[in-house]
């Protein structure tokens, strides 16, 4: 709290509200104003959450802006908030996403527009709630919540397989999730009563009970993340989901599992996640290399982002796993990147789909004859994918290499061949898409992009090269609290 | 003391016997077909019971009637809870039946009468009375499913229903006899004392318990015994179907707390075995073939089979925690079945039974309240939170996880996975399909009131769950003081 004013409590509940308010303005008579209100909303759900980045003590790794309630006594279940230096940035990453994909879906969502509009403001709520919960059972009910608003966003606005996708998104997740619950029920009863996280953090667990409990968790956020061999649902959604829902799956959600690494299977269960590193990090790897060279392959634009999100991840998956601070903080620093970049290529890809009504590959050609100022930006988010150094992708590709080298250097030599195939699967994405001469008709009817596509690529385009060419405002704010995460994990609690 | 009110913690039963005899009286008085007069004496007779009931209650146990009547907390609150449930029932299928002409005096007095019935269960603590309550509410039920004369499916619905079920008393029956056989009492507490002492035949004890928990699951409708509910949830009117897939729960659920747990606590060894398998078959069975259905009465029908393996597995974990879960569970599951089938009647019209799947595609455009608030219910049966059947697995989970039976929870878990599916599949129907008729839905007030309640009390209580949850536990632990 700030001088007594609950600001996680309003970063959470703030968007939440004004989803409910939009809600209230009905059928689409009242889109305008569901839009508008909508904006409101989103804008000042961003700006609430400033005051967690200028207020926030870097000195510390303790949790701050702590709020802390009794909710359900009978099992002692409190509403317990508190950002470190690992959640606070996503929570900013999210609430910075909310507008851009309001605004982003300003035109395009002519069906049910309050709805659509009011699922993303909710979902914004939900996932700054995951991330700002310090008790299981609260982080668990965010967790499981924001599932609501995503599978109707697939399901109502998505393509033509978005049934099967919707609900194949949701079981996929439903099933992780309740074996954390029961990895949860299990700790709490260990703990003589806590649903604390931080009490979990330090209470002695014997080794197969950890071993059980990270592989409960790893159920749960390797789904979300998602590693190699669990990752199949994300291709089918992100295809499906409108292009607003793709960009929260890449840029949000997919945090929210490796989220969930440091915050609970590394910390609960160090001593097992040191005995699985291996296994850990042959599946980072298989991801990087594997799901990259997959992504070369790729037709769909869309599928060919998913995949490079997946092999992304990979990185960041690594980068935790190989438990020194350079892995951590790059893993957590692609984390923010990957969300800015795969973000905005969705959007790019949504700036073409809304034109064309394709997201085929062989559909394009010739763009850039056509859409000049949109091929710049798309350029640039292209090579920012790639890890091209200036852009922000480099700095957590970097960072998690060079801690890779620390570890084993074979482990780098494969994470660094992200590298080539992130270049070729992009570069070559872009030069079919972008290049060349006016294919057909429909690319010779383009017309670039207008203002309010402007400012959302905008917008990105300058967070993307000033995270690239002056990360410190972002890394400044991890070190305390990943250096100490490392001390933690480097005591053993049997 | 005088004779008269020595009775009062039975002051509740006895008012609502006497109103069902003026009600079936003053109700051949009243003309109109609908019967708005009657109507509103029997709603008026569940207030006053519920009056009566909290003005009655005192804190501790009261044994009435020579100890075959007992009077606690938890009576009380699961009593509360039944005339609710009853009261909410009546609102929502009142047009409905006013449209297929069932809304008779013989219809609500039948409903008075399992609510008797049900009470008398709640309150029993010898093996009689708990008998007697049982037969009152089951033959009210069959006559009920059985009122719509003209309907072949209803007619088969009763009929199966009254054949099976008089064979579940039948077990019961012969269960009972044996444990007075073994033990030479049916009084609750003394069956209690006689196995503790230990004097009593084992096998004999064993072999009545078997019949007695075939019985019980028989009521309950758990797998293997299940085969009646889907039937007679798709054959009889969705009213009825209503009425026995709510409120009579709670008395099963009391007669399982009676019998197995205060009565046959000493044999919890015995019992909780079989009830494991009980509860892993339910969930099995009720949520598999669930995903096959078409019939949405018949899908509740497996929903509620999978719903009660759920509970068995608060019942089998023990303690206040366990016990506890269950009741809450009960509770739960009462307020979200009052919902769907709620919502079934809302949608149904005359001549026209909204109980198929299809007919609720597209429900979100016809009328997107509505949609929300079956969003609710659907996944509050599917036990996402932050609706309150999330809370009702959680703690009927963190009892199995205290009592040990890890294995057990994560196959509970593994099956509501499947749960899942086909509850989302019914918001998939609302959200994701293009309706089938774009007719108006004619909503009688109180009724969509009732539903807009219903499902925001999903919704709150799912994000305030600690009051309801406490007064299970604390009702629980103070029936088990004795």
């Amino acid at each position: 709290m700030i001088f007594g004013f609950p600001v996680l409590s309003v970063v959470i509940w703030l968007p939440i509200i004004f989803g409910v308010l939009v809600l209230a303005t009905g059928n689409d008579r009242n889109a305008p104003l569901a839009r508008y209100i909508a904006l409101v909303g989103a804008i000042l759900g961003f700006l609430v959450t400033l005051p967690l980045y200028t207020d926030f003590d870097k000195t510390t790794s303790a949790m701050q802006f702590v709020e802390m309630q009794d909710w359900i006594t009978r099992f002692n279940i409190h509403y317990h908030l508190g950002v470190d230096g690992i959640s606070m940035l996503f929570i900013l990453l999210n609430s910075f996403f909310t507008p851009l994909v309001v605004i982003a879906g300003w035109k395009v969502i002519e069906k049910r527009v309050a709805q659509y509009m009011a699922a993303f403001l909710i979902m914004s709520g939900l996932v700054n709630g995951v991330f700002a919960s310090l008790d299981a059972v609260l982080f668990y009910v965010y967790w499981e919540a924001m599932l609501i608003p995503m599978f109707i966003i697939i399901g109502v606005w998505g393509g033509p397989n978005r049934v099967y996708a919707a609900v194949k998104f949701f079981l996929y997740t439903l099933l992780g999730s309740l074996l954390m619950l029961v990895a949860l029920l299990y700790l709490y009863y260990q703990s003589g009563g806590s649903f604390e996280i931080l009490d979990y953090h330090q209470m002695a667990i014997p080794m197969t009970a950890q071993i059980l409990v990270f592989i409960a968790f790893f159920m749960a956020f390797s789904v979300k993340v998602p590693m190699f061999p669990v990752h199949t649902w994300l291709p089918d959604a992100h295809v499906e989901a409108p292009t607003g829902g793709s960009v929260v799956l890449a840029a949000i959600m997919l945090k929210v599992g490796a989220y969930g690494f440091l915050r609970f299977s590394m910390p609960i269960a160090p001593d097992a996640s040191h005995s699985l590193s291996g296994v850990m990090i042959t599946l980072s790897l298989i991801a990087v290399v594997y799901i990259g060279l997959v992504a070369l392959t790729q037709a769909d634009m869309k599928k060919l982002v998913a995949y490079s999100s997946i092999s992304h991840m990979g990185f960041v998956t690594l980068g935790f796993f190989i438990f020194n601070a350079y892995g951590i903080e790059g893993a957590l620093l692609q984390m923010i990147s990957h969300g800015f970049v795969a973000g905005a290529l969705f959007l790019c890809i949504g700036v073409l789909y809304d034109r064309v009504h394709s997201r085929q590959i062989v559909d394009y050609g010739g763009v850039a004859n056509k859409m000049p100022v949109f091929a710049a930006f798309f350029m640039l988010f292209a090579m920012a994918n790639s890890g091209l150094p200036g852009t922000s992708g480099f700095v957590g590709e970097f960072l998690v290499i060079m801690g890779a080298v620390k570890a084993n250097f074979w482990f780098a030599f494969l994470a660094a061949s992200t590298l080539i195939f992130g270049a070729a699967y992009t570069l070559w994405m872009y030069k079919r898409v972008i290049f060349g001469a006016v294919t057909n008709d429909h690319v010779a009817h383009l017309h670039d992009i207008d203002l309010r596509e402007k400012l959302i690529l905008g917008v990105l385009a300058i967070t993307v090269l000033g995270m690239g060419l002056y990360p410190l405002p972002f890394s400044e704010v991890l070190h305390v609290s990943v250096n100490d995460l490392l001390v933690h994990l480097a005591r053993s609690k049997l | 003391m005088s004779f008269l009110s020595a009775l009062f913690p039975a002051y509740a039963e006895i008012f609502l016997l006497v109103m069902v005899s003026v009600i079936l009286i003053a109700d051949l008085y009243t003309s109109g077909r609908t019967k708005t007069v009657t109507y509103l004496l029997v709603q008026l007779t569940l207030l006053g019971c519920s009056l009566i009931t909290v003005a009655t209650h005192q804190h501790g146990i009261t044994y009435l009637f020579n100890g075959m009547y007992v009077d606690d907390l938890m009576s009380d609150v699961l009593k509360l809870l039944s005339y609710l449930a009853v009261s909410m029932m009546l609102v929502y299928s009142r047009s409905y039946l006013l449209a297929r002409g069932l809304f008779s005096g013989e219809f609500l007095a039948l409903v008075l009468f399992s609510l008797l019935g049900m009470m008398v269960m709640i309150s029993a603590s010898h093996f009689i009375t708990l008998y007697l309550g049982l037969e009152l509410l089951s033959l009210s039920l069959y006559a009920m499913v059985a009122l719509q004369r003209d309907s072949a499916v209803a007619t088969e619905a009763a009929m199966k229903y009254f054949i099976l079920g008089a064979l579940a008393s039948g077990l019961l029956l012969y269960g009972m006899s044996m444990l007075y056989g073994a033990t030479g009492t049916l009084d609750v507490r003394a069956i209690t004392g006689a196995i503790q002492e230990g004097t009593a035949n084992n096998a004999l004890l064993v072999f009545g318990l078997v019949f007695v928990v075939s019985g019980l699951a028989f009521k309950l409708g758990a797998v293997p015994f299940h085969m009646w509910v889907p039937d007679v949830y798709q054959g009889a009117p969705t009213a009825m179907t209503m009425l026995i897939g709510t409120a009579p729960k709670l008395a099963a659920f009391a007669f399982v707390m009676r019998i197995l747990v205060e009565g046959l606590q000493p044999l919890m060894v015995h019992w909780s075995g079989m009830l494991v398998i009980l509860a892993v078959l339910s969930m099995a069975v009720g949520n598999i073939s669930a995903i096959a259905q078409t019939n949405l009465k018949r899908m509740f029908a497996y929903s509620t089979i999978a719903h009660m393996g759920f509970l068995l597995v608060g019942v089998l974990s023990g303690g206040i925690e366990g016990y506890g879960s269950a009741m809450f569970y009960a509770v739960v599951y009462v307020l979200m079945s009052l919902g769907g089938f709620g919502m079934i009647m809302l949608l149904s019209r005359e001549g026209f039974e909204a109980d198929n799947l299809n007919d609720f595609k597209g429900l979100n455009q016809r009328s997107p309240w509505l949609a929300f608030m079956m969003l609710l219910l659907m996944f509050s049966m599917a036990g996402v939170p932050p609706t309150v059947g999330f809370y009702a697995k959680f703690s009927v989970l963190n009892a199995a996880v205290q009592a040990g039976h890890i294995p057990l929870v994560i196959m509970a878990v593994l099956f509501s996975l499947i749960g899942a599916f086909y509850y989302l599949r019914i918001v998939k129907l609302m959200y994701f399909d293009a309706p089938e008729s774009h007719e108006r839905i004619y909503m009688q007030p109180d009724s969509s009131l009732l539903i807009s309640i219903n499902g925001l009390a999903v919704l709150a209580l799912g994000i305030l769950p600690g009051t309801l949850m406490s007064v299970c536990a604390v009702s629980v632990q103070q029936s088990l003081l004795h």
